[in-house]
């Protein structure tokens, strides 16, 4: 943490201008290329409109281990249509190009490894991304992605998980830029109807590592939940329930989801969130 | 003997590694903590020596199958995994990962399976250390192995389709990947080769050793000396790892495995993952896999299912690269015609799998010439097989009968 306004990056930028009005930012996810690439461009770009802070646009895969069975779906659905990765570059760009809020990619690691390391920086760059969210590359093995990213001035976001010991929370959050990426629970992604007890003490486990902002992930997917997982994280990161509102509605769906996300976290904490 | 590799992260030079979600990462070092310290625990080595005894009836025999031999045009040494409990070498690497789940204190046990042969070992070491058992088996593969789900079945195991992705191998360990990450707390997951992230590719290898170690110390008493050559053959590469892996510092021994060459390693449609020489990261680790462009993972194809799987254990991508082991694939129809020459020669019908260590042994003994001799890992028998064999050799009639 040597030079904060520098480990903010893009994504904490924008976080701490959301918290900075005294309430967490919401994080959307949608897969590019879903339903097709149009249809996933005009879908993500519902989000905005609807509020969101920061942008997660997946990168379909055909392994998604960490992914539960919404998500999969669409993954499947869109690499069936034929999606590229330079189609989700040029997701990335397009979004990047109606809206003033960061873009980030989730991706698994292989298409990126694939694709050439160095070469899918300076391509994510050069469409206006703002780094990557890799939930199956921890950052013992990252070493080849973190120097392409600092080069090309992008965030990298690992995950903190329930399971993480403190020391691996150090480790991880000293290799974050942007924002840390807290698993809610041990699952994998999808809605859940029950709050996780295990999200709020990994947040201060994680805030005792580190003054980046913490963003917690993995099973909210309404208004009321969004306002309680605000009441501790500086971030909220709303994935499935994206997938599920369009499956359902559409991108007017999706919109409908995302004022309905921006207003839970807005409502007042009880408590100021610590940084 | 103690293997140098791999290093503390799991790494065997390039390959390996851990590339699965954090999750998994701090359960994955109390496992390797656990099965290290079982290890160097003579209490733990000596109850898994005394169940690889008493019940799975090894050491496995080393047979020196003279019939073959005059046809092969090389002293060929069948290493007799096919006549384990459950009929595999496997029976070696279910034993030493289901004692060690109860030394970690689990109650619950998960695994992956393409045609059921692991899963039905899973269910048997289950069975046998009464641990309950969950098997993540595609839904295309619990239609073709309809058998195999049944003795899973009847062993107390429970079955669960995997009916996302290509509902096959891959996704079967896809979808035991995320049961692991919800229920790692109580739960081991058995992984059935020496893939994944670390210590799974060594974990497996040392539990399945024996074959390698049991057929050194047989080979130096028939012969007086090691053999020429040691061939096995590959898919995700536990038979192969736990023959080779006492051999690697026998420099004088030529070590080969022998991939799935489906159609035809020209048709695109095979298994032969280190043939093609692409690198990258699937299913935990860093290896060879059968990839697109953009990385996605390509569906595999090969008659034996065993061998039916788009990635490769790690350390043999470093033997690969390294030059210690050759690679070579095989086609199903070699395969098959190696099956019916065992069978014919010997009386012994082998496993589809085992069968491509015999048809590349046909190839490896025209290039080291009649003096050699080969030791080869006849991994599995062939009963699970007979369908897809009767069908190959038109053996069953329209109505089914033989």
């Amino acid at each position: 943490m040597s030079d904060v306004s520098t480990e903010l990056g893009n994504a904490g930028t924008a976080i701490r201008k959301a918290n900075d009005e005294g309430r967490a930012a919401l994080v959307g996810y949608l897969p590019a290329g879903y339903p097709t690439v149009d249809g996933g461009v005009d879908a993500i770009k519902a989000m905005v409109d609807g509020g969101v802070d920061v942008l997660e646009i997946g990168l379909p895969y055909s392994d998604p281990v960490m992914d539960g069975v919404t998500i999969q779906r669409a993954a499947e659905i869109a690499l069936a249509g034929g999606l590229r990765i330079r189609d989700v570059l040029g997701t990335v760009e397009k979004v990047a190009a109606y809206a003033d809020l960061p873009v980030l990619v989730m991706t698994y690691w292989n298409p990126i490894e694939r694709y050439g390391v160095d070469r899918f920086a300076v391509d994510l760059a050069a469409a206006g991304g703002a780094g990557l969210i890799t939930p199956d590359l921890i950052p013992d093995e990252g070493a080849e992605w973190i120097a392409a990213a600092d080069k090309n001035e992008l965030d990298k976001v690992f995950l903190v998980s329930p399971s993480s010991t403190d020391a691996r929370i150090g480790l991880t959050t000293a290799s974050c830029r942007g924002f840390v990426y807290a698993t809610a629970v041990m699952g994998v992604t999808g809605a859940r109807d029950q709050a996780s007890d295990l999200a709020a003490p990994l947040v201060a486990r994680t805030k005792a590592a580190t003054g980046l902002p913490v963003g917690v992930g993995l099973g909210v997917s309404n208004a009321d939940q969004a306002a309680d997982v605000a009441a501790y994280a500086d971030a909220v990161i709303v994935g499935s329930a994206f997938v599920k509102a369009l499956n359902a509605g559409g991108p007017a769906g999706v919109r409908s989801l995302t004022e309905s996300l921006a207003e839970g976290v807005r409502r007042e904490r009880s408590t100021p969130v610590a940084r | 003997m103690t293997a140098v590799l791999p290093d503390q992260l799991g790494h065997f030079g390039r390959f390996g590694g851990r590339f699965l979600p954090e999750a998994l990462i701090a359960p994955l070092d109390e496992l390797t903590t656990a099965w290290q310290q079982a290890m160097a625990d003579k209490t733990f080595t000596d109850e898994f020596e005394r169940m690889l005894r008493e019940y799975a009836g090894t050491p496995s025999l080393l047979y020196d199958a003279t019939r073959l031999s005059d046809i092969v045009g090389a002293r060929v040494l069948l290493k007799r995994e096919d006549l384990n409990h459950t009929g595999a070498h496997k029976i070696r690497n279910v034993l030493g990962q289901a004692l060690l789940t109860k030394r970690m204190g689990k109650t619950r046990v998960i695994a992956e399976t393409g045609a059921g042969q692991h899963g039905v070992a899973t269910a048997t070491a289950c069975a046998y250390l009464d641990l309950e058992c969950v098997v993540y088996m595609g839904e295309v593969d619990t239609e073709r192995q309809a058998l195999n789900v049944a003795r899973m079945k009847l062993l107390g195991a429970e079955v669960i389709p995997v009916k996302t992705g290509s509902r096959t191998l891959k996704d079967a360990i896809n979808e035991a990947l995320r049961d692991w990450v919800a229920s790692v707390d109580n739960t081991h997951y058995l992984l059935g080769t020496a893939a994944g992230g670390h210590p799974f590719p060594a974990m497996v290898r040392d539990f399945v050793r024996g074959i390698g170690d049991e057929a050194r110390a047989q080979s130096l008493e028939l012969l007086g000396r090691l053999p020429d050559a040691a061939v096995a053959c590959v898919g995700g590469g536990s038979n192969a790892i736990g023959l080779f892996a006492a051999f690697v510092p026998d420099t004088e021994v030529k070590l080969y495995g022998i991939e799935a060459g489906g159609d035809g390693y020209e048709t695109g449609r095979h298994a032969a993952t280190i043939t093609a020489g692409q690198v990258g990261v699937l299913h935990g680790a860093r290896s060879y896999l059968l990839q697109d462009e953009d990385g996605q993972t390509i569906e595999s194809h090969s008659i034996s299912a065993g061998l039916d799987y788009p990635g490769v254990g790690p350390e043999h991508a470093w033997l690969a690269e390294t030059g210690r082991a050759t690679y070579r694939p095989v086609t199903d129809a070699a395969a098959m015609e190696s099956l019916r020459l065992l069978a014919r020669t010997e009386g012994i019908i082998p496993a589809i799998e085992s069968a491509h260590a015999i048809a590349g042994t046909l190839e490896i003994a025209k290039e080291l010439g009649p003096e050699a001799t080969i030791l080869v890992c006849l991994s599995g028998r062939g009963d699970k097989d007979m369908d897809t064999a009767g069908e190959w050799f038109g053996l069953i009639d329209g109505t089914g009968k033989a």
